[in-house]
């Protein structure tokens, strides 16, 4: 049984605008499943007609296996964490969170007890008599958590839950809220344009462009193995390089980039001669010194990072990379030759 | 005094000192005037005695005035927020593209003169009135309704001149309220009539609170509305002030009178301003 599965759902708006263009989704019990685009891509509208904020123009829903296109928000049970925390300003703490309870019939004494078992899941004990204001952003998208989990939802739904807390905030709250879910093993979907919350938090990502998604899987997979050159920008730094196939056979191929040439591995069939694309990530590349049979290029430019140095690399025939390397040493200089080595397994031809 | 609060305080000074010339020093001649005495020639005569104060106090019939004012501006007040509301609600709610095309409609009455617009109530609800002629044409009646000239053709050229301040302040208070905050309670279990009363009710009440006040306000202190539209029955405060002033020649007691409608609107703004503080804050945390 799916907490949640979308069979050809397509969203409209006006005549149009296609929001959402016949997506399938399976949200298996218990996962993480995090909607990963830039805004506009149908993420949110995907979300919210989960939730039954929106209703779908085609397509069914189903929630634990029961079609749910038709079942009013209010009788969905589930719980929801929008962005801006939406905590209720003129409830306590403990009205926020008793709220579902209170429309669940659940009696006051026992209202009560739940609240401060909910607080102190969210490790805000004591709060209930305060009211939204009086808390900061962090601590009010934990009550905005506990309100959402005190019901014992079917599924949980996050809409960009992090994105207005600051980054040492966010960072703890990700952590947070990956700890309770795992820990109270909903269902849960996700929704976000941070990719590096997509990649930490989830089970599933699932990458949507333009109302239809791009590419689904678990966050290694989707990362190293993007099927798209949007899926492979928009995770991570990806570099392109054009080149013409010199041989392939067995899912290799060897690409000739002017007078030098490039190991790739490849899912597709490929003709000499034919031009590709090649996907590497900027940290697969390994700079090395003149003179080991690498690619040629010259350090262009150079971001000191800490940890971790950011080179724009140029090749001989004026293609520009970009290449992330962690640094034990002091970083290359600008003007520096150097020769790039990329294992073929992390040049994909698209 | 610091250079920039001096600065402040000479661009505000038209403005702080045309109140004060032209506000401010009349209210306090006619208070000063309400102690005076009015001698039996019709002299007024400065002095400093409360023999028109105990006067007014003692007669019946300025309370019943008052009252009387009170009453309209209640039931008028009650009008708009019912009618007002519901308006509010749904030029905050509505998916349109040009709102304030809306909106502009709301205040075009204002360009056409006041009284014109409460004039023409008069062949709307008169004995061979639009809604007459309509009602025996259409067989409904047979004698025409008694509709103006009474407490009724007051109240409704009363809710005519008030409702778009109600619906501008509702409207103002509906639209600032975050829509996830209703779809939150949605979620939570709330059908939509629980949500309105468990959530967008409460955050719009600074709104319908400011706009009950001024339409109370305005209401109370109209004098052309019930003038134009009111019968002999219809009683209200500032038609007693017209006519101690202007019938009777008798400043001291008018001035008494204003003073009085002054104070109690005041003291009810007052009181509105301690109790509806707290919702204040509400509405800004509504953001």
């Amino acid at each position: 049984m799916h907490a949640v599965e979308l069979s050809q759902v397509t969203k409209r708006f006006g005549h149009n605008i296609i929001a959402v263009d016949n997506i399938d989704l399976v949200v298996a019990a218990g996962s993480f499943v995090t909607l990963l685009g830039p805004s506009g891509c149908g993420k949110t509208t995907t979300l919210r007609m989960i939730a039954g904020l929106e209703t779908p123009s085609a397509g069914e829903i189903r929630i634990k296996d029961q079609r749910i296109n038709d079942v009013p928000i209010h009788k969905r049970n589930l719980g929801i964490v929008f962005q801006n925390y939406a905590l209720f300003p003129h409830k306590t703490i403990a009205a926020n969170v008793g709220f579902g309870l209170k429309y669940r019939n659940v009696a006051p004494d026992e209202i009560g007890r739940r609240v401060a078992r909910a607080l102190d899941m969210v490790r805000l004990p004591g709060v209930e008599e305060r009211y939204p204001t009086q808390l900061s952003g962090g601590q009010q998208q934990r009550i905005a958590l506990a309100r959402a989990l005190v019901i014992e939802p079917d599924v949980l739904l996050l809409d960009e839950p992090l994105s207005a807390l600051d980054a040492n905030l966010r960072e703890e709250m990700r952590v947070e809220i990956k700890n309770i879910q795992r820990r109270v093993g909903i269902a849960t979907v996700f929704v976000t344009h941070d990719q590096g919350e997509a990649l930490a938090m989830s089970d599933h990502v699932v990458v949507m462009n333009k109302g239809r998604i791009e590419q689904a899987g678990a966050p290694r997979e989707v990362y190293e193995h993007p099927h798209s050159a949007f899926v492979a920008s928009f995770l991570g730094n990806a570099n392109f390089i054009t080149g013409q196939v010199r041989s392939a056979a067995d899912g290799h191929a060897q690409v000739a980039l002017g007078a030098h040439v490039l190991n790739a591995t490849t899912e597709r069939r490929l003709q000499a001669g034919e031009s590709v694309t090649v996907v590497v990530r900027a940290e697969k590349i390994d700079l090395l010194p003149p003179g080991q049979g690498g690619l040629p290029g010259t350090v262009a430019d150079v971001d000191y990072l800490g940890a971790l140095a950011r080179y724009q690399i140029t090749l001989e025939d004026g293609t520009r990379l970009l290449s992330l390397a962690s640094l034990k040493d002091k970083p290359l200089a600008v003007g520096q030759l150097v020769e790039l080595r990329i294992d073929p397994q992390h040049c994909r031809i698209l | 005094m610091n250079r920039q609060n001096a600065r402040a305080y000479a661009l505000l000074s038209p403005a702080l000192g045309s109140l004060a010339l032209f506000l401010v020093a009349p209210v306090l001649f006619i208070a000063v005037y309400s102690f005076w005495i009015r001698t039996a020639e019709g002299l007024d005569i400065p002095a400093f005695q409360f023999g028109n104060w105990i006067a007014v106090a003692t007669d019946y019939y300025y309370w019943l005035g008052l009252w009387g004012s009170f009453k309209l501006a209640l039931v008028t007040t009650m009008a708009c927020a019912a009618v007002g509301y519901p308006t509010a609600y749904f030029l905050a709610r509505i998916r349109f593209s040009n709102k304030a095309l809306l909106l502009f409609l709301l205040f075009l009455p204002f360009w056409i003169s006041y009284i014109i617009r409460t004039m023409a109530w008069i062949s709307v609800l008169g004995r061979t009135g639009a809604v007459n002629t309509a009602l025996i044409s259409l067989g409904i009646i047979d004698e025409p309704l008694k509709m103006l000239y009474n407490d009724f053709s007051v109240i409704m050229g009363l809710v005519y001149f008030l409702l778009p301040y109600m619906i501008i302040n509702v409207y103002v208070s509906l639209d600032g309220i975050d829509r996830n905050l209703e779809a939150s309670a949605r979620t939570l279990g709330c059908s939509a009539w629980q949500t309105f009363r468990e959530v967008t009710l409460p955050l719009s009440l600074p709104g319908l609170g400011a706009g009950c006040m001024l339409c109370f306000v305005l209401a109370a202190g109209s004098y052309v509305t019930p003038r134009l539209l009111g019968g002999p029955d219809t009683l209200f405060f500032p038609d007693l002030i017209y006519e101690a002033i202007i019938s009777q020649l008798d400043w001291p007691t008018g001035a008494v009178l204003s003073v009085i409608l002054l104070l109690s609107l005041g003291l009810l703004v007052g009181v509105y301003n301690r109790f509806m503080s707290l919702s204040d804050i509400y509405r800004s945390f509504a953001r």
